[in-house]
């Protein structure tokens, strides 16, 4: 049975390459999203299969059946019904569904490594880092989520700049203190705060940056949360997940570059929501 | 730390790798297609869906919290991946009646 799941999963990953290859040139771009897609279900139809081959039919997979037919006529309707011009939004809510995927598979497994008295501290630190990743991807795409619909304004203080700053130097330096055990805090507790870390980080980053700069910070978050699930992947030694996302990573990295490049803007103004020192950032919006 | 490098030396060689092949399949991308890009790639990070399904296989069955977090994280990832997709189509679709 491996040897389905082996063969699906490099397809998919062929898929990936092909999808992505063909989505950047203008002609075959229709078909490269059908080839990804096409790659994606398969992948994911065997992943269930595979995994719950052997074994009886349990209440886990019932609820994994439902949420995923309950998810694809959901995303459908969503992807049917919306506006043409509110595309952009659109993009960026999806990207926090994956980012909070990330997110409660952080919460989940580090549970389960808790219980099983896993004391491999290098697994812990990938599960917290992928955890964190796909927490700020999340808040940050809903924020830019509700920017684009207007629902938020830019918020441009001394307060959030400091809060920012101070929030990324505490998630880098609290898993150091508990690892050489300085703090003793057990994985649950290290994994609460670190994660509600993340996620108000995840808001004071995007909520200084401008409304007309928010596509280039979707694709930014958007490859984020391609790292989270390369990491999500090394942690599950599954390679589809590891190639699919360092593919978005790298790929969404290029292409934030390219955006900025388009807009004539550097990613440091957008980042820094800077309009004073820029004067092409009227022509961008 | 070491042992870690040690033991998982074929994936950091394929992480690398990915790197530059991620870097080099886009990198002639025109600045029309952006936006219908920027879905795709959305669409793709959805295959943390695999890694969901297997970490709900993983749940015992009595555990009605991490149950419903599974739940939640299936139907994410799920919604992640069809939405990026259709959407993906329905943005192209729209650059297909311009150009006619």
């Amino acid at each position: 049975m491996t040897i389905l799941l082996e063969v699906s999963y490099f397809l998919a990953m062929i898929s990936f390459i092909i999808g992505l290859k063909f989505l950047s040139s203008p002609q075959h771009a229709k078909l490269g999203n059908i080839i990804a897609g096409g790659g994606m279900t398969l992948a994911i139809i065997v992943t269930v299969y595979h995994t719950f081959y052997a074994g009886p039919v349990t209440i886990n997979l019932i609820l994994i059946i439902i949420a995923i037919l309950l998810g694809t006529i959901l995303g459908r309707r969503m992807s049917d019904k919306a506006e043409m011009t509110k595309m952009p939004q659109l993009v960026s809510y999806f990207n926090a569904m994956g980012g909070g995927c990330a997110l409660l598979l952080g919460i989940i497994e580090g549970q389960q490594l808790y219980l099983g008295q896993n004391t491999d501290r290098v697994a812990e630190v990938v599960l917290m880092t992928a955890m964190m990743i796909g927490a700020t991807s999340f808040s940050g795409s809903v924020i830019a989520y509700l920017k684009l619909s207007g629902k938020v304004k830019d918020i441009r203080t001394r307060f959030v700049s400091i809060a920012s700053r101070l929030l990324i130097i505490s998630m880098i330096v609290l898993p150091f203190l508990v690892s050489f055990e300085v703090l003793h805090l057990n994985l649950i507790q290290e994994i609460a705060i670190l994660g509600s870390l993340a996620t108000i980080y995840g808001l004071v980053f995007v909520f200084p940056i401008g409304g007309a700069d928010m596509p280039v910070v979707i694709s930014l978050l958007n490859s984020l949360t391609g790292v989270a699930t390369a990491l999500a992947g090394i942690l599950f030694h599954n390679l589809l997940m590891i190639s699919g996302g360092i593919f978005v990573g790298s790929a969404g990295v290029l292409l934030t570059l390219l955006m900025c490049k388009a807009m004539n803007r550097s990613l440091w103004n957008v980042l820094a929501g800077n309009f004073k020192n820029s004067g092409s950032s009227t022509s961008s919006s | 730390m070491l042992d870690f490098i040690t033991g998982n030396q074929a994936p950091i060689y394929f992480i690398l790798l990915c790197v530059f092949l991620g870097i080099e399949i886009i990198s002639n991308v025109p600045a029309i297609l952006h936006t219908p890009l920027m879905s795709g790639a959305n669409a793709i990070h959805g295959v943390i869906l695999a890694g969901a399904i297997i970490t709900m296989y993983h749940v015992p069955s009595d555990d009605y919290l991490n149950l419903t977090l599974g739940f939640l994280a299936v139907l994410l990832g799920t919604l992640n991946i069809s939405g990026g997709f259709f959407v993906t189509g329905r943005i192209l679709s729209m650059f297909s009646k311009k150009k006619k």
